[in-house]
């Protein structure tokens, strides 16, 4: 990168705020997704709006592109960086700028861990719902860009339920405010389109959030069952039977295992493990326990625990939380896939998971938000013997094609990033895909705002797309930190 | 010739009929005309493809449409610019798919609200939300409007249950974005985008939404006072742990009123009015009456000439906005009433003579925007637009809005000028 540019941005930054020297720019290479890297010319570390603006009218003046990155904890590849471009990141821009208790409003920089906004509010009865596994490290601004969900986002809703407003430096550097306090802000709902666009729409740099009052109780009930088969009939029951848990997971033996080894949760051996919290009035979650209980029994559960402590829940929750970690004990490898289905096809799919697994030889663990239909299938494998992990990505990215055949989508909450954006194309057909290229174009003419993902191919704004050529299959990835 | 004077000399209106067929086009009437602009002609395509056929022809043809589910909200927004063609959705009305175990359904959209809660209701389910009008409201009507109801509070908004879209662009183009699964982050949330866009970016013609058990039981309570004493026990019942699923404020002068609803079961709903009475301290609730939860409908009715505006402010300037009301329409010798909702958006109406309601809404603009609020006039005279964007003033977001629309509507031919700043 040019010296002239590169003081511009130290002069913007400080020179504490700019990276060029190799080894560190090597921190950035990645984000939670290893198996792709890239090297950014630099990586800038703004302080305040006016920064990220300064910064991003250079990058828009020189046609520089820029990524946004936020913890770095993404899975789908969405804050790797390119290779002609620079890393804007905002974890410092950390402040929590203001809370709101009686209208139920936090304003925050985008650098906030997700897990602080929590912190900060729970003296006072409320937290953030969006709740993804990584909330002790991940920022906002990564939340907002991947709509990320989590267990509680069944009953709660994802990241764009919760986000009100938002002030955004788009691509060209003007500085906008999408949404507000206040809900129906008149206009095109910009917040909703902002939100899960893996940072391709531009830079936020404040987030308006809504918090929400924590319940009365809450109680997590364990069922052990023969099966999935049988776990994911008592889910459809659960739900058939009127109720709206706050959170149901699933885990098969193979991540109860590995999670039993892990962090010892006690778990019964079964081969279908189902975690059910509700929460609410007292009086109401008692009974509704009751059902979820009688349920479970008439699908087969052979052991059902209910947990009333908090110490207990955490018991039955760590298990499950550390389940991605914990697979790691099985295999040297595995790659962790986030397709959805509608939850009737279930038992289908878990069938099919099994029969592609056992043909070309690899396990599969399957841990999943079962209510509502993301699944988490953890390819294993071993990179050691030749050709196995090239057997590993075909098989997980036959479990999305399954998905998509199910009705369903590639990615529930990890983002399409560089990962998955060549199964965009299976998943969608080319007039839906250029529709939703008319938005980037609106927002990002010049495409410089983290180009080249989400869509399967890049195109220029005002370019006619021409009848779409297949490409092979897309490598799926791999995930080892966790 | 009514519409865009000097842009067409020919239209070719049999080629239309060959698209929709003869029986789906017949000539406007002034029952048709929107904000007193009257369309040239009607179409009722009987197809999700030949509404987009139709789309394409017209622009084309480069004609102006406005899109119309059940006509009920027509005359919100300003006045268009012009209006050539009026593309009804009424023969896309089929509930398409009800996946009841997933609580998942996919509609046509120009059903309407209450046909589909009819189909719904089969399988013990709803859409969780109860906008204006429902036996006549479209599902594309109430998206494009972006219409909530009372239940908001528990089960969000429109933006918050539609999970999937298929629109139709002004080039033909039949697009979809999201699916039928609840949790979907592949691509741009297009339903959002398409949501309160009051049709001037395409025409929705499909919609799927998750859905919701219907309550099993339910019980309302009612409380009176004044607006002061209401906000703040308003305030203290949605910081408590209650989980009610309503909680509104009405108003007018000289009564208050604080509407709050349990659904759940029956001993849940025992121990939360039990515990809403400790809250409350000395003032003593009644049950709620029956109408108290169609408020939102009823403020629609009464004298003309009349203004009603939906407003937004935060749950704890809901007093504030009642003493503003108060004292704009005290000025100007105007009847009020105020119905919101704690999520914090609202109707206000104003019974008067339409000078006097062009000046109040003037103020409202002005006071709201002042307060952080916004306020938009959705009903009322001509004569009370006249010389004012009914969206209010437009933020610095609106440069960008425009160019949204330039993107999906390059010649603006959707509903041109009935949207924020022009648009
Ligand atoms: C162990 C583990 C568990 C996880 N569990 C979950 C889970 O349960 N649910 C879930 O949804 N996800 C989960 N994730 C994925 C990941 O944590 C989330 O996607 C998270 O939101 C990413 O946040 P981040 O700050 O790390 O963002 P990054 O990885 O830094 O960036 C993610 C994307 O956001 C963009 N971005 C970042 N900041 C901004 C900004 N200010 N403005 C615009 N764009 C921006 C980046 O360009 C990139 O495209 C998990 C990840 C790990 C490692």
């Amino acid at each position: 990168m040019e010296a002239r540019i590169l003081n511009e941005f130290r002069a913007i930054v400080g020179a504490f705020g700019l990276i060029t020297e190799p080894e560190q720019l090597s921190t950035y290479e990645c984000d939670g997704l290893t198996m792709f890297r890239v090297l950014p010319l630099a990586v800038v570390l703004p302080t305040s709006t006016e920064q990220v603006q300064a910064v991003v009218r250079v990058c828009h003046r020189e046609k520089i592109p820029f990524v946004a990155r936020g913890s770095g904890t993404g899975l789908s590849g969405g804050a790797l960086p390119v290779a002609n471009g620079i890393v804007i990141s905002l974890a410092r821009m950390n402040r929590i700028l203001e809370v709101d208790l009686p209208n139920q409003r936090v304003v925050v920089e985008p650098g906030v861990i997700n897990l602080n906004v929590t912190a900060r509010v729970a003296p006072d009865g409320y937290f953030y719902a969006p709740d993804p596994s990584s909330q002790l490290v991940c920022s906002i601004g990564g939340n907002v860009a991947e709509n990320s969900g989590g267990a509680h986002c069944l009953k709660y809703g994802f990241t764009t339920t919760h986000v009100l407003g938002l002030e955004v430096v788009l691509p060209d550097g003007a500085l906008v405010h999408l949404g507000g306090r206040t809900v129906d802000r008149p206009g095109y709902d910009l917040p909703g389109v902002f939100v899960g666009s893996e940072g391709t729409l531009g830079i936020a740099t404040k987030v308006i959030l809504r918090i929400v009052k924590k319940p009365e109780v809450i109680q997590v009930l364990l069922a052990a069952f023969n099966s999935t088969n049988e776990a994911g009939a008592a889910v459809s029951g659960i739900i058939a039977a009127g109720m709206l848990p706050a959170a149901i997971e699933m885990m098969d033996n193979l991540a109860i295992q590995a999670a039993e080894a892990a962090v010892q949760a006690n778990y019964p051996n079964c081969g279908g493990l189902l975690l059910v919290e509700l929460d609410g009035p007292a009086a109401e979650v008692e009974t509704l326990m009751e059902e979820v209980g009688e349920v479970c029994t008439k699908c087969g559960a052979w052991e059902i625990r209910v947990a009333q402590s908090d110490a207990d829940r955490a018991r039955i929750w760590t298990g499950r939380k550390a389940a991605f970690a914990a697979v790691g004990r099985l295999a040297p490898a595995y790659i962790v896939q986030d397709g959805v289905i509608p939850r009737t096809a279930l038992p289908h799919v878990m069938s099919e998971i099994e029969r592609l697994s056992s043909e070309v030889g690899l396990r599969v663990a399957n841990v999943f938000h079962a209510g509502d239909g993301n699944l988490h299938p953890l390819v294993l494998y071993d990179s050691a013997v030749p050709g196995q992990d090239k057997l590993a990505e075909k098989l997980a990215g036959d479990i999305l094609r399954l998905c998509i055949k199910a009705g369903g989508s590639i990615t529930g909450e990890h983002g399409v990033g560089e990962e998955k954006k060549m199964f965009m194309a299976e998943m969608y057909a080319e007039p839906d895909l250029e529709t939703m290229q008319l938005v980037r174009c609106a927002f990002d003419p010049e495409n410089l705002s983290n180009p080249d993902k989400v869509f399967p191919r890049p195109r220029l704004c005002g370019e006619k797309p021409g009848v779409y050529e297949p490409h092979p299959l897309e490598v799926a990835g791999v995930a080892q930190r966790f | 010739m009514p519409g865009a004077p000097g842009v067409m000399t020919q239209v070719s209106w049999p080629e239309l009929a060959e698209i929709v067929g003869k029986e789906h086009l017949g000539a406007a009437t002034a029952a048709d005309a929107i904000d007193g602009v009257e369309a040239q002609m009607v179409a009722e395509p009987g197809t999700a493809e030949d509404l987009a056929r139709a789309l394409r022809w017209a622009h084309a043809a480069g004609l102006k449409v406005s899109p119309r589910g059940g006509g009920t909200k027509l005359g919100w927004g300003n006045p268009p610019a012009a209006c050539d063609l009026v593309l009804s959705t009424a023969l896309l009305n089929r509930v398409l798919e009800h996946a009841w175990a997933d609580m998942t359904v996919i509609v046509e959209a120009g059903c309407r609200v209450a046909d589909l809660q009819k189909t719904l209701a089969e399988h013990g389910q709803r859409l969780a939300l109860d906008p204006l009008w429902p036996e006549r409201a479209t599902i594309g009507g109430i998206l494009s409007t972006n219409d909530s109801g009372t239940l908001r509070v528990r089960y969000g908004s429109l933006r918050d249950l539609i999970i999937g879209i298929t629109v139709a662009l002004p080039d033909g183009t039949l697009a979809k974005s999201g699916g039928k699964v609840v949790k979907n982050v592949a691509g741009y949330d297009l339903a959002k985008l398409f949501t309160g866009a009051l049709g001037t970016l395409g025409v929705i013609v499909q919609a799927i939404f998750r859905l919701h058990p219907l309550p099993r039981e339910s019980r309302s309570l009612s409380f009176s006072g004044a607006p002061e004493a209401l906000n703040q026990l308003l305030l203290a019942i949605q910081s408590s742990k209650l989980t009610f699923t309503g909680l509104q404020l009405r108003a007018e002068p000289g009564s208050g009123r604080l509407d709050v609803r349990f659904d759940g079961t029956a001993a849940g709903i025992e121990a939360q009015v039990n515990q809403i009475l400790q809250i409350a301290g000395s003032s003593v609730p009644s049950d709620a009456p029956a109408n108290a939860w169609t408020a939102h409908q009823a403020i629609w009715e009464g004298a003309a000439p009349a203004l009603v505006a939906k407003f937004s402010v935060l749950p704890a300037q809901f007093a504030a906005v009642c003493a503003l009301v108060e004292r704009a329409a005290a000025a100007q010798s105007l009847a009020w009433k105020i119905v919101v909702q704690s999520v914090g958006a609202g109707y206000v109406r104003l019974e008067g003579a339409e000078p006097a309601l062009h000046t109040v809404l003037v103020t409202l603009h002005d006071e709201l925007a002042r307060m952080g609020g916004t306020v938009v006039a959705l009903g009322c005279p001509l004569a009370v637009k006249r010389g004012l964007d009914v969206w209010g003033p437009p933020s610095d977001a609106q440069p960008l809005m425009v160019r949204v629309k330039q993107r999906f509507d390059p010649d603006g031919n959707l509903n041109p000028g009935r949207f924020i700043g022009g648009i």
